[in-house]
């Protein structure tokens, strides 16, 4: 029973790290249709900063803020250099300026910060919670918790307000959108900042759990690219079921089948799902109008 | 070949560094210097700049000027292996030296003995002197004598069962293979075997069944990178509470940092004595030769000595050695090489024979446990 408990816990440890990145995937997605692969990135600087903001002798919180608005100015950058110049290229290239970005970035933070293993204490110490037996670190709980608020605020963002409602119908037709009045180049700078912050958050929370280098952005945007597929990609809702079943999976498969085939157990369920929902669990049907 | 020679004398003089006129013995180097196993090739290449510049300004060898060319594959296989050729066919070395990891030195090999020209590297699989090759010779000690050194230690502490969770990345995997190969010889049984990957950001699951195997006495964790400081965390959030013991792929400070003190307490890993520079005894043949590489490098380029750059600093030393004996016939410098016995270097003492061409034994590693956050030597 323990067993299975603490299985549960390291899942939804994990599932919240997934889910979190995933939930970064969606505002761009949603402005753009574009999957902004540099996502991943924005994670890595945010985890970053905060270590050498706070190696500097920032307090923890001041950096995690100096590191989430700095990781915002990226995002900004990004779509003010590399995708708004090529604003009438199909989607796929744009996709593919992300990848080049994301790889820009990665060399950059090498440079700029180092290669070396980093990371900052975790916020409520390290001592583990006990519940019937298994463990459960604090720091955990603030990735729950932090994905949750995401998960909350960015469902309010799309159905309560208009700005949110405004960065979907930028994506549904830009020049509808325009002819009614919405400032479209605000709204993809406002997308890439907030997707840009929301990773940066991200980076804050997690790195006391998956430690930070230069390097773990690309690992961390497969798996939370997966988990927002899974989920269905641009659904809030989506981002926060996919990362946590994802995590659940590999915990349940590394603790009673074997861990050696703990990913690739997890991207077959992943593959079936999307073989009979093509749009994720939460996916929203396109219809296309003739 | 002119233009080549040219370039060098021309950048060497820029450098202030003009040499003098004739006599020169040209030693061959390509390692990765940068790409994804720079954090190897960086110290490496420094460390073979310095000594050049050391031995030269103490007069050469036997009067002669050494000259290093020197180049960086980046890490990638068939770089090293064009390399390799250009240094065997156009600036026409004496030796070789290099090979950062497996897979370059498995590309240099054949264009060395096809040559004939003795090979150093500086690389860690045992593959590269087993079976032994007669112009290839290696100074890092393996993965194998690590799991050695492991087993002897928890067979000193009458453990018999134990528990593995190895990363699947290269060192891991390859180190996971090698304790499997050497662990009967010991008396010890392997009941539970994990993996995990090396970017997991939890390994609770895994440790949660190693703890739960009836009869379990310790955990080895061969692995390298981030994974060992997660493990080494979940350990102690879990409360397994029994011996864990780490690989020499985390003997560095960054570990306890990342796994934390606490977590890091009682931890035991196999480590080259230059890490412990200052806590060896003065009785210790080693201390005075990593103290002075240590206090030399790290005065030169302001960064913290690796065991990395030990390895070439040993290689460099023992080709120093074979060629004071044998001058710059390639044939020669490999019969000297070979016959290299009691040499001191940061690895530990080498003793080549003509079926050994690594030399050490696992007097080589130092058994380490981390208290309060520092290393002591288990005696």
């Amino acid at each position: 029973m323990s067993e299975l408990l603490q299985f549960l816990f390291s899942g939804v440890t994990v599932g919240a790290v997934y889910a979190l990145v995933a939930l970064g995937f969606t505002i761009i997605y949603n402005a753009s249709d574009v999957v902004n692969f540099a996502q991943g990135e924005f994670v890595m600087l945010g985890g970053m900063a905060t270590v050498f903001a706070h190696a500097a002798g920032l307090p923890l919180p001041l950096a995690a803020l100096v590191a989430i608005v700095g990781t915002a100015a990226v995002g900004v950058a990004l779509n003010r250099l590399a995708i708004e110049p090529a604003r009438g290229a199909p989607v796929v290239s744009l996709i593919i300026i992300t990848i080049g970005a994301s790889i820009f970035i990665r060399g950059a933070a090498q440079l700029v910060f180092d290669k070396q293993i980093h990371t900052f204490p975790a916020f409520s110490g390290d001592d583990p919670i006990r519940i019937l037996g298994a463990t459960i670190l604090p720091q955990s709980l603030w990735v729950i918790a932090g994905a949750v608020l995401v998960f909350v605020a960015l469902w309010l963002f799309f159905t309560r307000t208009l700005l949110g409602r405004a960065v979907l119908a930028t994506s549904n037709n830009r020049l509808a959108a325009q002819l009614v009045g919405i400032n479209t180049n605000f709204v993809m700078t406002l997308s890439f900042a907030l997707s840009a912050g929301i990773g940066a958050l991200a980076g804050v929370l997690v790195t006391p759990i998956t430690l930070t280098s230069y390097d773990v952005g690309l690992t961390l945007a497969l798996k939370g690219f997966a988990a927002a597929m899974l989920g269905g990609m641009g659904n809030p809702k989506g981002a926060l079921a996919g990362g946590l079943l994802l995590g659940l999976l590999e915990a349940m498969t590394a603790g009673y089948l074997s861990s050696q085939y703990k990913d690739a157990a997890a991207f077959v369920v992943i593959l079936a799902v999307l073989f009979l929902m093509p749009q994720g669990l939460f996916g929203r049907k396109s219809t296309d109008r003739v | 070949m002119n233009r080549l020679t040219t370039t060098a004398i021309a950048t060497l003089m820029a450098l202030g560094l003009a040499p003098a006129a004739q006599a020169e013995i040209k030693i061959g180097a390509t390692l990765s210097a940068t790409g994804p196993a720079s954090f190897l090739g960086d110290p490496e290449a420094k460390t073979l700049e310095m000594l050049v510049e050391e031995v030269n300004a103490a007069g050469g060898i036997n009067g002669e000027m050494l000259e290093l060319v020197m180049y960086d594959d980046g890490g990638d296989p068939n770089k090293a292996r064009t390399f390799a050729t250009r240094l065997v066919e156009d600036d026409e070395v004496a030796a070789i030296i290099g090979g950062t990891t497996t897979g370059t030195t498995m590309s240099i090999i054949p264009v060395a003995e096809d040559a004939e020209i003795p090979f150093i590297s500086l690389a860690g699989a045992v593959d590269i002197i087993d079976p032994v090759k007669a112009w290839v010779f290696k100074t890092p000690h393996t993965d194998r004598m690590a799991c050695q050194k492991i087993f002897e230690d928890m067979q000193k502490r009458g453990v018999t069962k134990i528990g593995m969770i190895s990363g699947t990345d290269g060192f891991g995997a390859s180190m996971q293979a090698q304790c499997k190969g050497v662990v009967g010889d010991y008396g010890i049984e392997i009941v539970a075997d994990e993996t995990y990957d090396p970017k997991d950001a939890d390994m609770t699951p895994q440790l949660t069944n190693i703890k739960n195997t009836a009869g379990i006495q310790a955990v080895l964790n061969p692995g390298f990178g981030q994974g060992p400081s997660i493990v080494t965390r979940n350990y102690k959030q879990l409360a397994v509470g029994l011996p864990l013991y780490q690989s020499h792929g985390v003997a560095s400070k960054g570990f306890i940092d990342l796994a934390g003190v606490e977590a890091a307490e009682g931890v035991r890993l196999p480590a080259a004595a230059l890490l412990v520079a200052d806590i060896l005894p003065d009785s210790d043949p080693q201390k005075a030769v990593v103290t002075a590489y240590r206090d030399g490098f790290e005065k030169k380029t302001g960064t913290p000595v690796s065991t990395f750059g030990g390895h070439a600093y040993d290689a460099f030393m023992i080709l120093k050695g074979a060629l004071e004996k044998a001058g710059g016939e390639p044939a020669a410098i490999r019969d000297a090489i070979e016959g290299t016995t009691g040499y001191v270097g940061t690895g530990g003492i080498v003793n080549m024979t003509a079926e050994d061409h690594l030399g050490l034994d696992l007097t080589a590693f130092k058994m380490l446990e981390i208290k309060n956050g520092d290393w002591t030597i288990v005696e």
